[in-house]
């Protein structure tokens, strides 16, 4: 009988995959045994959203090779359109569950065509420059949202960009998105299951694009647009797949992001650049183009401004060193040398070595 | 050389890993014994922490009001504000001997302003097991954590979180501060009935729920006043420098009255802009506008004769205000903003409605909010920051407004 042969890339996408499904149920046995804190039951949907955040921008940024800057944007995009449709059809589709998933479904189209059609483009460039546009897009989004007014009343939608009294909504109308004041009363949908089994889809898309057909030509354009162009590569098909795959999975963690508060504002903080450069500080720190190392930073840079919260008033201080310390510790030449020289495999080599 | 370095940054890293691990326990300590971290939160409360060691015994046996407020980031002004007022107000309770003699624990967590760590900071003081909340201190935040503590049923009272959303279908949440709404309806209602100004031009800030809260039931209300409103310009938090557009239009359209339902820091720089382009019409802000006087680089003598309706002015001469001003000047070496006086008055609230209900320490903490919530209706409490102040079932604040004016760079009552 001809052994069954793993090979190295299916070994590597089972201990990704394993791994999530592992905290999950480790976790589920912990909350099942009443051993975790408020805080961290709390904590779990956001870890999920910034996670999928992490892998979908890895995608750009590691496998199609492209710095985007905008990946918050497309948050907002699929956190307004998830949480639109579920304020509006709250009484109408009672089943929670199949309204979320409605839900993400929308987000994620939304977000995908946008990220389609500011793809179109923006693709043409380059580099600093494609950075930059993406930035700039994502303050727009931002800045739209917050000057949008949308009701609702017997007669249908009403639109506005001046202010909520400009939509003439007759007597019993509801404004469901109020400018910056965003959206109130979503449905609390989320949960840690439906977060996680969302972070697995992401992960069989993710992982299934980049080892496929498909995912070589991508990869082939980010390491040589010119050899592979001339070897027939179609660079926009592939560059705008790869940017609105990418643009779709940050809508899907924006939906679970709006399903988890019950105020949805677009505020800097949550969907401006800060943001944006946040999740690729999980991407650089996890390493460009490593998904699993992506979701490791993600849960390590999510979970550490809480935990240092007994430090009060120096927590934000020693969050920001503790995050050079890290970037230096891995990737480093000199840190990375000296872990090789010092690392665990090495020593037990060198420990079978002299038996 | 080179070992040295080698040797310097393994020893940094070192220090590093000490302080997460640190972290960690802390963390994780918070449910047990809770003591160090509750120390360390409030800043200067050295001495409450000495005074509070014979009750920091068990749980049971304190009340344990937690607060939470942006203490970093651009907010932290009115974070911080809270945080100390809080303080203070606990500080007076336990020297007089706690609430029923029963002493309080104090523990202020940080959101950094964003709803999701709001919520966080919620869920941490949870864990510290926190009774009754006090806070959180801006709106946006207050609407994220509300819907967590409706379902916790903890009681929970804001100083300063002003939204309606905030106590629409949460019962368990009260206000000290007025609604938005109300502050807007207020402003129309005194321009128009004192006649202040036949035409007025607003400006707002757009991307502020405070502020555009404001501006919209203005507007609804001026409909019924015999004022005009000849302008109403936005602005957001991204451009709040420059001013000179909206002001520009506000003097074409010859407004005799400027309503600035926006925050001080912005209002200053309008005021002086105003100046430089020789417009000078009357100001008219909201409690927004309270602590203009100590903006730095300010010429107070632009703010003369600005009027704004506030609950709170650090200047004002009566014997209770006089007295917090200067305690809290003492202790935290800063003049009290309002956001401090509604902190304060919040604790004060929460041991008048305690006492009135007879809650003990040992109730669940959901029966508690249920003995707080029949009380809530039955209490006035006179405070710094309001007279008689009552509460309706919706948890939003009965009191007169008051109007104030800068008369001689001080703020005073216009009766």
């Amino acid at each position: 009988m001809k052994k069954f042969k793993i090979n190295k890339s299916l070994k590597d996408n089972l201990l990704t995959y394993g791994m999530v499904i592992l905290a999950y149920l480790i976790m589920q046995i912990l909350i099942g045994t009443g051993n975790v804190s408020s805080l961290m039951q709390g904590l779990l949907v956001p870890l999920c959203v910034y996670v999928i955040l992490a892998v979908s921008l890895n995608l750009t940024v590691g496998i199609l090779g492209e710095l985007s800057l905008g990946h918050a944007g497309f948050m907002c995009v699929g956190a307004f359109t998830g949480a639109f449709f579920s304020k509006c059809m709250q009484d109408v589709i009672t089943f929670s569950l199949l309204r979320f998933i409605l839900a993400i479904v929308i987000g994620a189209v939304a977000a995908g065509i946008i990220g389609f059609l500011i793809g179109m483009p923006v693709l043409r460039l380059r580099g600093d420059y494609l950075a930059i546009v993406t930035l700039a897009f994502g303050e727009i989004i931002k800045n739209i949202i917050n000057v949008l007014y949308i009701g609702k009343d017997s007669k249908g939608f009403h639109f506005s960009l001046k202010d909520s009294l400009s939509l003439g909504l007759e007597e019993g109308g509801t404004v469901i998105i109020n400018g910056a004041q965003g959206i109130t009363g979503t449905p609390k949908d989320a949960t840690f299951t439906m977060g996680i089994i969302l972070i697995i889809l992401t992960l069989i898309i993710v992982l299934n694009l980049i080892h496929s057909r498909d995912g070589r030509a991508i990869m082939s354009i980010r390491d040589n647009l010119i050899a592979s162009e001339s070897v027939g590569i179609n660079i926009t098909k592939y560059k705008l797949m790869a940017f609105s795959i990418s643009a779709a999975l940050a809508g899907v963690a924006g939906v679970l992001y709006a399903h988890n508060l019950s105020s949805l504002m677009a505020t800097p903080k949550n969907f401006g650049y800060n943001m944006s450069i946040m999740i690729l500080v999980f991407v650089v720190l996890g390493g460009i183009g490593n998904i699993r190392g992506s979701i490791i930073s993600a849960v390590i840079l999510t979970l550490l401004p809480e935990l240092l919260r007994g430090l009060s008033n120096y927590r934000m201080l020693i969050y920001s060193i503790i995050l050079i310390a890290m970037m230096l510790f891995n990737w480093s030449p000199k840190f990375i040398h000296l872990r090789e020289k010092y690392s665990l495999k090495r020593l037990i080599r060198k420990n079978k070595e002299v038996q | 050389m080179k070992k040295f370095k080698k040797v310097m940054s393994l020893l940094l890293v070192a220090a590093m890993i000490a302080l997460v691990g640190c972290g960690n326990s802390n963390g994780s300590a918070q449910t047990g014994t809770t003591d160090n971290a509750a120390g360390t939160e409030s800043a200067g409360d050295a001495s409450a922490a000495e005074e509070n060691a014979p009750a920091q015994a068990a749980d049971g046996e304190v009340f344990k009001i937690g607060a939470i407020g942006p203490s970093t980031g651009s907010a932290a002004v009115y974070g911080l504000a809270v945080q100390n007022g809080a303080d203070l107000a606990i500080k007076e309770i336990n020297e007089a001997g706690g609430i029923n003699g029963t002493l309080i624990e104090y523990n202020f967590q940080d959101d950094e302003c964003d709803n999701e760590k709001s919520v966080n900071a919620y869920n941490t003081l949870k864990d510290w097991g926190m009774q009754m909340l006090v806070g959180t201190t801006t709106s946006g935040c207050c609407i994220a954590v509300a819907a967590e503590s409706a379902n916790d049923n903890m009681f929970q009272i804001t100083p300063s979180g002003s939204s309606v959303d905030i106590i629409n279908n949460n019962d368990n949440v009260y206000q000290v501060c007025f609604t938005d709404p109300n502050q807007g309806v207020g402003a129309a209602q005194y321009i128009g009935e004192n006649a202040v100004a036949q035409k007025v031009a607003v400006i707002y800030d757009s991307s502020d729920v405070y502020s555009s809260g404001i501006y919209e039931k203005f507007v609804q209300e001026a409909a019924n006043q015999s004022f005009e409103i000849v302008s109403a310009e936005a602005f957001t938090a991204d451009n709040k420098t420059d001013f000179s557009v909206q002001l520009q239009k506000a003097k074409d359209a010859g407004a005799e009255l400027v309503f600035l339902p926006i925050y001080y820091t912005e209002a200053s720089l309008i005021l002086t802009q105003a100046n430089a382009m020789d417009f000078a019409p009357k100001f008219f802000g909201c409690d927004g506008l309270d602590g203009i006087l100590n903006v730095e680089n300010f010429d107070t003598a632009l703010a003369e004769g600005v009027m704004l309706l506030t609950p709170f002015a650090a200047d004002a001469e009566d014997e209770a205000t006089q007295s917090f001003v200067s305690a809290y000047v003492a202790a935290y070496g800063d003049t009290p903003n309002q956001f401090a006086a509604d902190a304060y008055d919040a604790v004060y609230i929460l041991k008048a409605a305690i006492e009135k209900s007879g809650a003990a320490p040992s109730d669940s903490v959901s029966d508690l909010c249920e003995k707080l919530k029949g009380a809530m209706g039955e209490i006035t409490v006179d405070g710094l920051t309001g007279e008689a102040m009552s509460w309706d079932a919706d948890g939003a604040v009965n009191k007169a407004p008051k109007a104030m004016e800068i008369v001689n760079g001080n703020y005073s009552l216009i009766q």
